[in-house]
């Protein structure tokens, strides 16, 4: 199938236009010694009804959330997703539109990330937000590029609470800009307050912590701000399940001076993870050193008052300030920050908060039940919002194993990123999860003892 | 002219737009569970507005907004090509739309096999050896190729090297990724005659700190539409003072199936799925940034990797040298299924006849636009050339802005302006292969007619767009007093 119009004999007539009779005139400036000539070595082309047979067949192979029944969170939540959100959200004026460069024939994109920019202050309690980030994890790196400065040098102070990948990104990202990470231990699940304080000096860049943490475990956040501040240092929250938001305290609310993390599940397909939508929002001084667009709102020239909106602060970025640049981030995920912005619309003042509720009961009745089945511990006493680690009676990958075979997607297996965790997995229950769900897992839990080692 | 109040201006209390699931579990008093200190004092203020006024404002709001569906965008490398329509089914598949990221690899075979494809795909197109797909747009590429070749001359005891070559025509954003990874950008003249690297000026930088050179970025065709004759030559003097090549694959809409980076001799290239491979800016990404490399690179790459055997696919941890992850989990998944549908759509012919026509596109525009506007680097050109209005502002006072706005008074959109930054009042036209031959000439005989307006009656192009929502908008204000959101008690919108 072939997207392009015009037929050869048009293509041959605007060759003649041009005084020129076939296409290789045009390849004249590719030099002889690069050509390919040879077809690429590809599959050959397949029709559209052809071509969804290959791909229908090859998406049946994965199991999926429609029909499976999981308890795998880990930095990636199952939100339910209103109907509206596609619906408004897949409109091709905006699904094919390039960054709103030409804000007169852009008001609607550009209107959609004002507002999100405004549910991001609404949502964390901060006074600024960008138009958004690739993901959380490079989100956080961005924040702490931030707090690091031009100078790209100094030491960052973060909790071993944090996203395992996340801490990753952010040492590709330490090495290539030559600033130090350190980290700091978790005890009972949440982050080592003595530790913390002996690693933070008054050179201390940044201080990050994860709220909720990785474990699900509920930080202390207002004494981790008093130990983050007592230097120069700047506070950085990093948020991966921002339903918690409906009802834990706002990083705003806490004294943070950056909150970043992960809104694609708000309103987003899951997508394997990806496309994701980081975001970063802040304390008002730090909006001249944010990095990525930001939308403004403005009035027409000329004295007229109308309301408008335009990409504004573009000095701080790469098509202007090229190597001065706060970021190199030119394409970000304006697509999934509309899809957000229409969720929280939807959802609305109430709905947020009794998103937050449903998740939270649920999680706890779930690790009640589960937490009675013998030899099923809570790993630690810490209070969490809707993921908890369980210390289970045998390794979670054969637990795993066990569960899938019952078309369960069980908890991720937490030996894969912390020694010392073997036999501990962390489960996640939202609202998209039912009693009956719950239930059914402890029913082929409770069965499962028969098969431990 | 019109106004669409914020969805904060709408709605009353109480109003919803939601359902969610019952609360089907027994539940525990809040403060049994969370301490009080941890808990929310104020509500997030969110709008509270019903279905139907999501529904109206959301629908009011796309319809205030111009894209590829609405109309030729011939934005210079930015390659607003049509998007298909079935790359969006695929991506929606529940196989595809609905899996998490952390599933047991025998749980997704379906997933890592067209990764594991698609890899193997843009390798092949490339001429490279291997591809990760995990970088999450062009910028992001860059950043991970410099990463890459970082590691790669702190292998060889080679730390020292701190600088970075880029060509004065270049996307700012390999400036600002070499800044990120801590290089120093040097600039390199463009050739005035060619358009190409103005060879003297890289012969004199390599001279005099050769040594020092990291890697040099190239965009080919660059930033011009001028298809760098000399590229085979450069990296020959690249790599003979032990620099890297990396590939800024931004215009690789122009060499599909003609050429392959890895055979003019770049030893890293990255893609923007989003262009060449025809998936959707939605409005500023998702996008997609996959880089590859040679055969001595890949012990450097960001892990994990698909991998395959006798029991299938699955995902297979870096080695030792793995810079480490650039991003979480495997890369833009949804933007790689639509590049996936794409290559398969077209297969090795179509990628090809994809090439030719945009190249066609492009100097068929070439053509017919030199008529009435001077063509900075008047060649053939590849998939985009660039224009200047420097002529209509000396004489009539009309800037490449002005003749952007008014284009919109037209129904179409701007080309990219005053980019290059080598040429004066610069508009980058980049037509693309999917527009047919009455668009383009439709574009002409607009471009004919604004150029005449210059002359006659230059007032309405100074004063342009005419028939949009609103009017130009005060960018000096937007920026002195920042408003970056929506507050109480503000200023209402209507006027």
């Amino acid at each position: 199938m072939s997207y392009v119009p015009n037929t050869p004999e048009e293509q041959q007539a605007m060759l003649e236009q041009m005084g020129l009779t076939s296409m290789e005139e045009l390849l004249t400036p590719v030099p002889e010694q690069v050509r390919l000539r040879r077809p690429l070595n590809l599959p050959p082309a397949l029709s559209e009804p052809d071509l969804k047979r290959v791909l229908t067949r090859m998406a049946a192979k994965n199991k999926n959330l429609d029909t499976t029944i999981s308890f795998l969170g880990a930095g990636t939540y199952d939100h339910t997703i209103p109907s509206v959100v596609p619906h408004l959200q897949r409109r091709s004026e905006f699904v094919t539109s390039y960054t709103p460069y030409q804000p007169e024939v852009s008001q609607g994109m550009l209107q959609a990330i004002y507002e999100f920019q405004t549910m991001v202050c609404q949502i964390t309690g901060l006074e600024v937000a960008n138009a958004s980030l690739y993901d959380g994890s490079t989100a956080l790196a961005e924040a702490v590029l931030l707090a690091v400065g031009p100078g790209g040098r100094g030491e960052v102070v973060i909790s071993e609470g944090i996203d395992p990948q996340y801490r990753r990104v952010l040492h590709t990202y330490a090495f290539a800009r030559g600033f130090q990470v350190k980290e700091v231990p978790t005890r009972n699940g949440v982050t080592d307050l003595e530790a913390l304080d002996a690693a933070v000096n008054p050179t201390t860049a940044a201080v990050a912590i994860q709220q909720p943490n990785f474990f699900g475990c509920l930080e202390d956040a207002r004494a981790i701000e008093r130990i983050a501040h007592k230097g120069k240092g700047l506070f950085i929250t990093t948020i991966t399940e921002p339903a918690s938001l409906g009802i834990l305290a706002a990083p705003g609310e806490y004294g943070a001076d950056l909150a970043v993390g992960e809104l694609m599940s708000f309103g987003n397909t899951m997508s394997y993870g990806a496309p994701a939508l980081g975001f970063m929002a802040s304390k008002q001084k730090f909006v001249r050193q944010l990095p990525g667009r930001l939308v403004g709102q403005t009035v027409e020239e000329g004295g007229k008052h109308q309301t408008g909106y335009v990409l504004t602060l573009q000095t701080r970025e790469q098509h202007i300030r090229r190597e001065r640049a706060t970021s190199n981030i030119c394409t970000n995920q304006s697509l999934l920050a509309v899809g957000a912005t229409i969720y929280l619309a939807a959802l609305g003042k109430q709905g947020f908060r009794e998103l937050a509720e449903l998740c939270l009961q649920k999680a706890h009745y779930a690790f009640r039940q589960i937490t009675a089945i013998p030899g099923y511990e809570a790993a630690f006493s810490s209070p969490f919002f809707d993921e908890f680690v369980v210390k289970l009676p045998m390794p979670a990958a054969r637990l795993n194993h066990h569960l899938e075979q019952n078309d369960i997607i069980g908890g991720y297996d937490l030996s894969k990123s912390y020694a010392g965790l073997d036999n501990h997995m962390l489960f996640c229950v939202t609202d998209t999860r039912s009693k009956e769900d719950i239930d059914h897992l402890v029913a082929v839990l409770r069965a499962t003892q028969g098969v431990q080692a | 002219m019109s106004v669409e109040s914020l969805i904060f201006e709408k709605g009353a209390p109480g109003r919803r737009a939601a359902s969610l699931p019952a609360m089907d579990v027994p539940t525990e008093a809040l403060d049994s569970m969370i301490p009080a200190d941890l808990l929310r004092a104020t509500p997030a203020p969110l709008p509270e507005v019903s279905e139907i006024e999501v529904v109206r404002h959301y629908t009011h709001l796309s319809q205030r907004n111009f894209g590829v569906d609405t109309g030729f965008y011939p934005l210079g490398s930015c390659t607003m090509k049509y998007n298909p329509k079935l790359n969006e089914d695929m991506a929606a598949l529940p196989g595809f739309a609905r899996i998490h990221p952390l599933q047991s690899d025998s749980s997704v075979q379906g997933a890592i096999q067209l990764i594991y494809e698609l890899e193997q795909y843009l390798a092949e197109i490339a001429g490279m050896a291997r591809v990760t797909l995990q970088p999450s747009a062009g910028a992001h590429g860059e950043l991970t190729g410099l990463m890459l070749i970082k590691a790669y001359h702190q292998s060889r005891g080679e730390s020292h090297r701190n600088l970075v070559l880029i060509p004065d025509n270049a996307h700012g954003t390999n400036p600002a990724s070499a800044t990120l990874a801590d290089y120093r950008a040097v600039e390199v003249k463009t050739d005035r005659k060619t358009g190409g690297i103005d060879m003297a000026h890289l012969k004199a930088l390599l001279e005099a700190n050769g040594a020092n050179v990291a890697a040099i970025m190239l965009t080919n065709p660059n930033t011009l539409g001028i298809f760098e004759a000399n590229v085979v030559e450069i990296a020959r003097m690249i790599h003979e003072v032990g620099g890297q090549l990396y590939y800024d694959g931004a215009n690789a809409n122009a060499v599909l199936g003609i050429t392959r980076p890895g055979d003019m001799g770049f030893d890293v290239v990255h893609f923007n799925l989003h262009k060449t491979c025809s998936t959707p800016h939605g409005g500023g990404g998702p996008g997609a940034g996959p880089i590859g490399v040679k055969e001595h690179l890949i012990p450097f790459l960001p892990g994990p990797l698909p991998a395959k055997d006798e029991r299938g696919y699955y995902w297979q941890d870096a080695g030792p040298q793995s810079i480490g992850k650039v991003r979480a989990n495997m890369g833009n998944f949804g933007v790689l299924v639509r590049a996936y549908t794409y290559i398969r759509s077209n297969g090795p012919d179509g990628l090809r006849h994809v090439a030719e026509s945009a190249i066609l596109n492009a100097n068929y525009l070439r053509h017919e636009l030199s008529k009435d506007y001077e063509i900075a680097y008047p060649l053939i050109c590849q998939h985009e050339f660039v224009a200047t209005a420097q002529r209509y502002k000396d004489e009539y006072g009309v800037t490449a802005t002005d003749i952007a706005k008014r284009l919109l008074d037209f129904g179409m959109y701007a080309p990219t302006i005053y980019f290059p930054l080598i040429v004066h009042e610069a508009m980058m036209i980049e037509p693309t292969e999917t527009e047919t031959r009455e668009t383009l000439d439709y574009f002409v005989s607009v471009m004919h007619q604004i150029a005449e307006e210059a002359r006659t009656n230059p007032e309405i192009v100074r004063t342009a767009p005419h028939t949009t929502v609103i009017g130009r908008l005060d960018q000096a204000l937007a920026a002195r007093k920042p408003n970056l959101r929506w507050q109480p008690g503000q200023e209402k919108t209507h006027s």
